[in-house]
């Protein structure tokens, strides 16, 4: 079982590279039962999103 | 043709900051911003009304960005040290359970369209160390691969994980402190 230290880390890898097939399964396992985890998941997929915005607008 | 120059011109200040932002030097921002004018007003005919003005101006200027962050990777002549992980040990306790818990954020999207979120966003990117924010706009922000952000920054991939690890567990913990707990 994965420590959510671990699963963090692997979670931002997941971003940057292809995950094994069992570092996935471990990861699904884990973000099913954990709430923190899961959050967490769901920021660095945000911050993905909204750094990509940067200076989009019309700000000048 | 003047009328160009002077719409290419008044984009300058938008420029500068979009690439003090990322560069975090202000000489290497002008630098890149002039490279960007000069080779826009030589290029006219290659915007021909296609695109928003600022928005092809940008796109030269991350081509620029990036040119600048392989200079200076390249300048930098000794093999960086692998990086110390120790300081993610402070957000765990000793089982590897997080020491504060992330939180549930809600619908993050929604503050997409505020000027002011960016601001704190901005504000966060700004707090962290030169070469972490570096590999991060290069993933992020530019879209490289993470093989070709190790070759700019000349490190390896186990480093540059660390890097964006690093950023990506900063950002987070800064924006929920100072944007979405507020």
């Amino acid at each position: 079982m994965l420590t959510c230290k671990e699963v963090s880390r692997l979670v931002s890898q997941g971003l940057d590279r292809r995950l094994g097939f069992g570092e996935r399964i471990a990861l699904r396992v884990h973000l099913m039962i954990c709430t923190g985890c899961t959050n967490f998941s769901r920021q660095v997929a945000f911050l993905r999103k909204a750094v990509a915005r940067i200076g989009d607008s019309t700000e000048s | 043709m003047n009328d160009f120059r002077s719409q290419v011109e008044g984009q300058r200040p938008y420029l500068l900051r979009y690439a003090s932002l990322q560069l975090r030097d202000r000489q290497a921002a002008e630098d890149a911003v002039q490279d960007t004018l000069v080779a826009a007003l030589a290029g006219e005919a290659g915007f021909a009304g296609r695109s928003n003005l600022r928005t092809w101006l940008t796109g030269i200027l991350k081509h620029k960005i990036i040119d600048t962050i392989r200079r200076s990777a390249r300048e930098a002549t000794l093999l960086p040290p692998e990086p110390d992980t120790a300081e993610f040990d402070a957000l765990f306790d000793a089982s590897g359970h997080w020491a504060a818990m992330p939180a549930d954020w809600g619908n993050p999207d929604a503050t997409l369209g505020q000027k002011q979120f960016f601001a704190a966003l901005e504000e966060c990117l700004g707090r962290l160390p030169k070469k972490t924010s570096d590999a991060f706009m290069l993933r992020e922000h530019l879209g490289l691969e993470t093989g070709e952000i190790c070759k700019e920054l000349g490190v390896t991939p186990t480093h540059c994980w660390v890097l964006l690890y690093r950023a990506r567990m900063a950002l987070r913990e800064c924006l929920e402190t100072n944007w979405f707990r507020k």
